[in-house]
């Protein structure tokens, strides 16, 4: 019963009052890299997107300056599997072998609001109306938040490939911007064609981490830490939830009281309630400043091997042509071809070699960034959302106090 | 001489009682501040029993009341006698103060009536001129003696300026069925009559055998730490009390260094098996008793009590879920702090690196915070919480007792008229002296009558003064708490606003 109307609700909410509800948001809250969006030439954006029985459509705008282009602005709607398609087509290339693809956005989850929606609805008979009442607006406000950071990460990604030189003139890029049609069919198209032929390979570990050698450790502590950041994410979240029922509780024992208490009691109530705002801020942004960048940061390191895989694959491959070549000079067999394979190989592990170095440079470089500044808002939002604690509190025990 | 020793015994606790409402009595005040020393010589003696039992028949009442003052006075030494006499007999049940009296009296019950009026008004007068100041801390526990005869011993100081006490600050050692002890006789003698004798706390077989098998951990550390906190309270509660602070019990309990061990108290004792099979049975007439509410106030006021029951358990659950989810923030928080440290650790960039180690330590910090904060929300919040929980089964009780009452005085009177049907029956078939032992049995039972009647009454009243008290304790507790307990949120709060502020510039430092 309850999801359905949820889902309605959500549907509702429709195009304009989720893009109010996206620009209300302040823009530091938007983006967990850095950023991205400053090159006037091409600027994309999300500024809409519609839940139905959780599939995602999103809103993707352009605004161009680039001939290349045949409107300067133009809006299409998009699935998930459509960046899917995107993002595996520029892995499939050849071309940018040497560098590192934004990782893909993953899929909208709506699992964990779902669940607690379930729950919700089972001990519904135990709470007051209000309580219950108070329990589905927090979970609506979790589910637009799942929403809304799913299309932030899809955002991310076309915003980082728009601001990639090389990327950026892909044509099947444009075609996912430009496209007025349904990409399904181009989407079906691709698999048959490439048959996720680079994806699928087996990646060796050993491989990479001869490149990389605190890859493997690295990546295990990150995930670990996105872990325990969930964790306490979600520690903060039932707290807030606790300060719900603490507050109809404290409601009704006021409704019954006829002593002095019942002023206590009423402003008690009410303090709570404002508690659990506050701290259900403090969860949220928690999670977009903390985990949110903990688990782009996952992402990207992953996109980051890929790449030195890659490099290292094209380092056999150069090795095998040696030897193919060693073995046609003994032979005195289609000697020119295996040199020219040889140079080609060559000049392909030159060419991953030094854009690689480039691609590494800068992601450690966005790397840093990205984290100075979620690291400063998330001090800084911590602060102000204790400082608010401060003041409620403070007008709590005056009021009680003055009694 | 036993039924006496204890019948005048119970007559010095009346008096005492009473001496709160008559304002007749000759500088009260001045007699209570003296030494022994400074007592009338006719006060001393062993037998002083004699002289009080004559101004009992007395027909003059302010004549009673005026001596009765300077009889009673608490330093007197009749009291150290009675105290030094061994366990206190006062485990058996007492009967309440006027049934004492009437018999001995016989005739003059509008004179008890009207003494007991006076009680009302007098009673905040008295308050106000020895007003309550009293401190009671419940400190150091140690272990005594090994395995399972083993015992926490813990040490109770006083500290008061009230006249009640003999010096300003004392301490003594107690263990917790010393404090079981003390409820067990308190409720023996308090609660039948109407007064809403506080709960002590409950027993844990499960956490004393940890303490006793010796565990130094966490969780039996906390153990005893709640055990203690709930002792202090208790005894706060307790002596908070104008009536009880004055029983005898409790004073020896306070300042006494030696006392006879309370072996009723086990769980598993034939004393606890009776109580269990008594409060089965009380459950069961509860359930049969159907009482003709003459006074709504009554009503109203189970009423309001059940529902209040209803909501703080309701509140207590949901401070639990509280305390336990913010332990739990506290724990991801360490383990999310180890995390970042490493993180730091395996970070080649500098400037990254030191910051997520800043990280790494603020959240330590802060699940330290977190933890704190989980101690307050128990400590302060829970516990008060559960406390009310607990006294409101004792004011529970009260009520359950005036039921009980009404019930006794109900009987007595159909037993009247029954025997009055049978010696109007007798009188019809002539029979004299089977006549003479039935009007001599009526007499006793008319007696029987007006004394539940009385009794009724006395613990409606009683009630009504205690529910009123206790709503204003209540009150003025829970603001108390409260406010301790947001001033501590407001504290926690703080702290975290200085630890990201000190954060902040290293954060910004990542170059």
């Amino acid at each position: 019963m309850l999801r359905v109307l949820l889902l309605c609700k959500v549907q509702t909410v429709g195009s304009t009052q989720l893009s109010e509800l996206l620009q209300s948001q302040q823009p530091t809250l938007r983006s967990v890299s850095v950023d991205l969006n400053n090159d006037a030439s091409l600027l994309i954006d999300i500024p809409d997107a519609l839940c139905e029985r959780d599939k995602v459509k999103f809103t993707v705008h352009t605004k161009t300056t680039l001939s290349s282009f045949q409107k300067p602005e133009f809006s299409v709607p998009r699935q998930h599997e459509d960046f899917i398609w995107l993002h595996d087509t520029l892995v499939e290339t050849e071309e940018y072998a040497g560098l590192i693809i934004p990782p893909a956005p993953p899929k909208p989850d709506f699992e964990s609001p779902r669940e607690k929606m379930h729950k919700l609805g089972e001990g519904e008979a135990t709470m007051t109306k209000e309580e219950y009442t108070k329990m589905k607006q927090e979970l609506e406000a979790e589910y637009l938040a799942v929403f809304k950071k799913t299309v932030q990460v899809h955002e991310i990604f076309l915003q980082r490939l728009s601001s990639h030189p090389i990327l950026s003139k892909d044509r099947n890029f444009q075609i996912f911007l430009e496209y007025d049609q349904d990409l399904s069919v181009r989407r079906k198209n691709a698999k048959e064609m490439f048959g996720g032929f680079f994806k699928n390979m087996v990646k060796s570990a050993d491989e990479v981490a001869a490149l990389w050698p605190c890859y493997l450790s690295h990546c295990f502590k990150i995930k670990d830490s996105t872990a325990k950041a969930e964790k306490m994410t979600r520690s903060h979240k039932n707290i807030a939830d606790d300060y719900i029922h603490i507050s109809a509780t404290l409601n009704s024992l006021s409704a019954e009281d006829t002593t002095a208490s019942k002023t206590h009691l009423e402003k008690l109530s009410d303090l709570f309630e404002k508690l659990r705002k506050v701290e259900g801020r403090v969860a949220s942004d928690q999670e977009l400043k903390l985990t949110e960048l903990l688990r782009y940061y996952m992402r990207d390191i992953q996109a980051a091997k890929d790449l030195l895989y890659r490099r290292a694959r094209a380092l056999a491959d150069y090795e095998s042509s040696n030897k193919a070549l060693d073995k046609a000079r003994l032979k005195s067999k289609d000697v020119a071809q295996a040199e020219e394979h040889q140079q080609q190989c060559l000049q392909k592990f030159d060419r991953l070699s030094e854009s690689g170095k480039k691609e590494l440079t800068g992601f450690k470089g966005r790397r840093v960034v990205a984290f100075r500044k979620n690291l400063i808002e998330m001090a800084e939002l911590e602060i102000k959302h204790a400082k608010n604690n401060v003041t409620l509190l403070q007008g709590c025990i005056e009021m009680l106090k003055s009694n | 001489m036993a039924d006496t020793d204890s019948e005048v015994r119970q007559m010095h606790t009346d008096f005492e009682e009473l001496e709160d409402a008559e304002d007749l009595f000759p500088e009260p005040a001045a007699t209570q501040e003296s030494g022994p020393a400074s007592l009338p010589a006719e006060d001393i003696g062993t037998n002083s029993n004699g002289p009080r039992q004559d101004l009992l028949f007395d027909d003059d009442p302010e004549d009673l009341f005026a001596e009765a003052t300077e009889e009673v006075s608490l330093d007197s030494p009749e009291r150290d006698i009675l105290l030094s006499d061994g366990p206190s007999p006062a485990i058996t049940p007492i009967t309440p103060p006027s049934s004492v009296i009437t018999p001995c009296l016989g005739h003059d019950d509008m004179f008890i009536k009207s003494s007991f009026n006076e009680i009302d008004e007098e009673e905040e007068e008295e308050e106000e001129s020895d007003s309550f100041n009293m401190h009671i801390s419940v400190s150091d526990p140690e272990k005594v003696g090994d395995g399972m005869n083993a015992y926490m011993a813990y040490k109770v100081t006083t500290k008061t300026s009230m006249s009640l006490f003999k010096q300003n600050e004392f301490a003594v050692k107690r263990r917790f069925s010393d404090f079981l002890g003390l409820h067990s006789k308190l409720a023996s003698k308090y609660l039948h009559v109407g007064y809403i004798v506080p709960p002590a706390p409950e027993k844990s077989i499960v956490g004393m055998t940890k303490v006793k098998v010796g565990k130094e951990d966490q969780s039996s550390n906390e153990f005893v730490e709640k055990r203690r906190s709930a002792l202090e309270r208790y005894l706060m509660r307790t002596v908070k009390h104008p009536i009880l602070r004055k029983d005898p019990d409790v004073l020896q309990f306070l300042e006494s260094s030696d006392l006879p061990r309370a072996v009723n108290t086990q769980a598993l004792s034939s004393a606890g098996l009776l109580r269990m099979v008594n409060k089965a049975a009380d459950a069961v007439n509860k359930m049969t008793i159907k009482m003709n509410e003459s006074d709504s106030w009554f009503e109203e006021k189970q009423q309001h009590f059940e529902n209040l029951d209803v909501q703080l358990r309701k509140l207590h659950i949901s401070i639990e879920s509280l305390v336990c989810h913010r332990k739990e923030l506290s724990i991801n928080t360490a383990q999310f702090a180890k995390s970042a440290a490493m993180l730091g650790n395996s970070e080649d960039h500098t400037a990254l690196s030191r910051a997520l180690s800043q990280l790494a330590e603020v959240e330590e910090k802060i699940d330290q915070l977190h933890q704190d904060q989980a101690n307050a929300d128990f400590y302060l919040f829970s516990e008060l919480l559960g406390d009310y929980v607990r006294l409101l089964t004792a004011v529970k009780g009260v009520f359950d007792h005036r039921m009980k009452t009404w019930q006794k005085w109900q009987d007595s009177q159909l037993l009247l008229q029954k025997k009055r049907e049978a010696e109007a029956k007798l009188q019809l078939n002539n029979k004299p002296d089977k006549l003479q032992q039935a009007k001599d049995e009526i007499k006793e039972l008319e007696v029987k009558v007006q004394q539940g009647e009385r009794d009724f009454e006395q613990i409606s009243k009683t009630i009504r003064k205690e529910v009123s008290r206790f709503e204003k304790e209540r009150v003025k507790d829970f603001k108390t708490i409260i406010v301790k307990y947001l001033e501590s949120l407001v504290q926690s709060q703080q702290q975290m606003i200085k630890y990201w502020e000190a954060f902040l510039p290293e954060a910004k430092a990542i170059s």
